[in-house]
């Protein structure tokens, strides 16, 4: 491959720039160049072409198949395949389960993260690289485990079952399964904003006659505002759409346990391809709404930082 | 008299620490620890005897095979993807930047059951290409290139993502220089890009690799179930374990556990080794 430096000198040498030439190449000033400064380094057009097929090829055709089969029912047909009452009951469930799973993750999340960051305590490098396992860990041995231990004779059911509390096959079961996925999301999220949090803010208020609860309340935690949010986001987009760890703890009841992509999976299963394509459009398009919420989130909180 | 130490001002009381690791400690034991012990205890529950018995069975080694070669092309396939990706996005400017972006990480926030679904759609019997793969006799749905496929679509976004913010924030001076003094690009790529990037991109491998030998729901749909042909890791998991038997479908799980904890422990000693490595990626 020819460098493209060395190139563009020999065409420079062979055609002296005149005044002319000059004035035409440079761009007015007022409106600003679609390519803001070209880069010197060659293989552009190679790599985004072969980003743009490969993204093409494994992302987009097959993501619009789904829209495309989908298309093929009736307004009505649609309807009746993805708002069914089954449908309905499995959407609560997903969603229902994965704000609750968020919401015990913003809580303990962000007491995890602060214990992470500021304090030091023994066997804290432990606790930091197990915070990542629902990240490295399969889906489904997280799903046999905690089915396993919630059932009411595992080590947690048992004394769960005396308190009227059915964890395992039950919408909690869910909840648990949701939470293990979805805690990693909130605590790295939160960890480098909490590490930057400057120390002079809150010496300033502790100097200014705070005490440590209301710089903690007034202070550091609407700092934290945006990125929580980001992980809260993240943590329930990945919840929806959750199933490996769920199925084997959810006990998967029509219109009691039952999650919505276990839902296209029985369409699936009963040769109703198109109820399945209707059902995957619905999680689909819920999935790009939390897509550009989680964008707005990290553009609005860029504005502050 | 021993005088109590003033605390500084934005240092937690004792019993707050106290309390917030307690808290921790117990949701972390609740939600993750427990699990963990969970898949060792029950799948050493009858000795260590059955449980190698279980990961030795042939059913269980084929699933380990397929396991392995799914990973062994689907990682490298989304490394070479990410590094055209990041080459592209990082060192140059193009507009759509950011929809590009945000187009390689949609795989993040698509269920892995609607990602099986969609390729169903495509090369499933009733699929676009459903009727002439079939007068090809090819199959791609209920067996490998299926499994391979849907999984290079739930780790796509892995490598990449690592890769982009790291290249972005090494800038472009060194590799035009490179340029400048007349070294071609491939040449520039290797000789100054990839050692710049290699860390990041054995740590995105990492996580990519972790995640595509555990794929469940994703391959769940395309795999057919087949045992012994088209049967991963994690679904050979599933299937003991609806066949009540638990302490082969344990240690079966034990496996993927000491791999997940293998990853860990690298991802932990790439962090300390090269802090670098962190800022990228996030998922």
């Amino acid at each position: 491959m020819a460098p493209f430096g060395a190139r563009r000198r020999i065409l420079d040498d062979d055609h002296p720039m005149t005044a002319e030439t000059i004035s035409m190449s440079r761009p007015p000033a007022a409106r600003r160049p679609l390519f803001r400064r070209r880069s010197a380094l060659p293989g552009f057009g190679l790599t985004l072409g072969v980003t743009l097929t490969i993204l093409s090829l494994i992302v987009l055709i097959p993501l619009s198949a789904i829209a495309i089969k989908a298309s093929s029912l009736s307004p009505a047909q649609f309807v009746a395949a993805a708002f069914s009452e089954r449908a309905i009951a499995a959407y609560r469930l997903s969603f229902g389960a994965a704000f609750v799973a968020a919401v015990i993750n913003g809580v303990f999340g962000v007491l995890t993260t602060w214990a992470l960051v500021r304090y030091d305590f023994p066997g804290k490098s432990v606790v930091n690289a197990l915070v990542d396992l629902p990240f490295a860990l399969p889906t489904a041995v997280a799903g046999i485990a905690l089915a396993t231990l919630y059932s009411p004779n595992g080590w947690v059911g048992q004394y769960l079952t005396p308190l009227g509390i059915k964890a395992a096959y039950n919408p909690v079961g869910v909840t648990i399964a949701l939470t293990f996925i979805g805690l990693p999301f909130v605590v790295r999220t939160l960890e480098p904003v909490m590490r930057d949090l400057s120390a002079d803010v809150e010496e300033a208020a502790a100097s200014l006659g705070a005490g440590r609860i209301d710089t903690i309340l007034r202070v550091i935690l609407p700092a934290l505002g945006p990125a929580w949010l980001t992980g809260f986001a993240l943590a329930f987009a990945r919840g929806v759409g959750e199933y490996g760890s769920v199925i084997f703890i959810a006990g998967n009841m029509p219109y009691k346990s039952e999650i919505a992509p276990l839902l296209i999976i029985i369409q699936l299963e009963q040769f109703e391809y198109a109820n399945a394509a209707a059902i995957a459009l619905v999680m689909l398009g819920v999935s790009f709404l939390m897509l550009l919420i989680i964008n707005a989130v990290q553009a609005w909180s860029r504005r502050f930082s | 008299m021993a005088a109590a130490r003033a605390r500084h001002p934005t240092e937690d009381p004792v019993w707050a620490k106290v309390l917030i690791i307690g808290l921790m400690l117990v949701f972390l034991g609740l939600v993750l620890i427990l699990p963990l012990v969970a898949v060792f205890a029950e799948a050493l529950r009858k000795g260590l005897q059955p449980a190698l018995e279980a990961i030795g069975a042939a059913d269980a080694l084929a699933a380990i095979k397929l396991s392995l070669i799914t990973a062994a092309i689907a990682v490298p396939f989304n490394a070479v993807f990410g590094l055209c990706a990041s080459w592209a996005i990082a060192k140059h400017h193009f507009p759509g930047k950011a929809l590009l972006i945000t187009l390689i990480d949609l795989p993040f926030s698509v269920s892995p059951v609607v990602a099986g679904l969609m390729y169903v759609m495509v090369f499933g019997l009733q699929g676009w290409f459903g009727e002439r793969l079939i007068d090809h006799d090819i199959k791609i749905i209920f067996a490998t290139p299926g499994i391979i496929l849907a999984t290079i679509f739930v780790t796509f976004p892995f490598i990449a993502r690592e890769l982009i913010p790291l290249m972005q924030e090494q800038g472009v001076s060194e590799e035009e220089a490179a340029v400048s003094m007349g070294a071609s690009g491939l040449y520039t790529f290797w000789r100054v890009t990839a050692p710049n990037v290699r860390w990041g991109l054995l740590y995105g491998v990492l996580l990519c690799n972790a995640r595509a030998m555990g794929e469940f729901g994703a391959v769940s749909v395309v795999s057919g179930h087949i045992r012994g042909l088209t049967n991963t890791m994690p679904l050979h998991v599933e299937i003991l374990y609806n066949e009540y038997d638990f302490v082969a479908a344990f240690a079966v799980a034990a496996l993927l556990c000491l791999l997940a904890i293998l990853t860990l422990v690298l991802k932990g000693v790439l962090e300390i080794a090269q802090p670098d490595v962190k800022r990228g990626g996030g998922h």
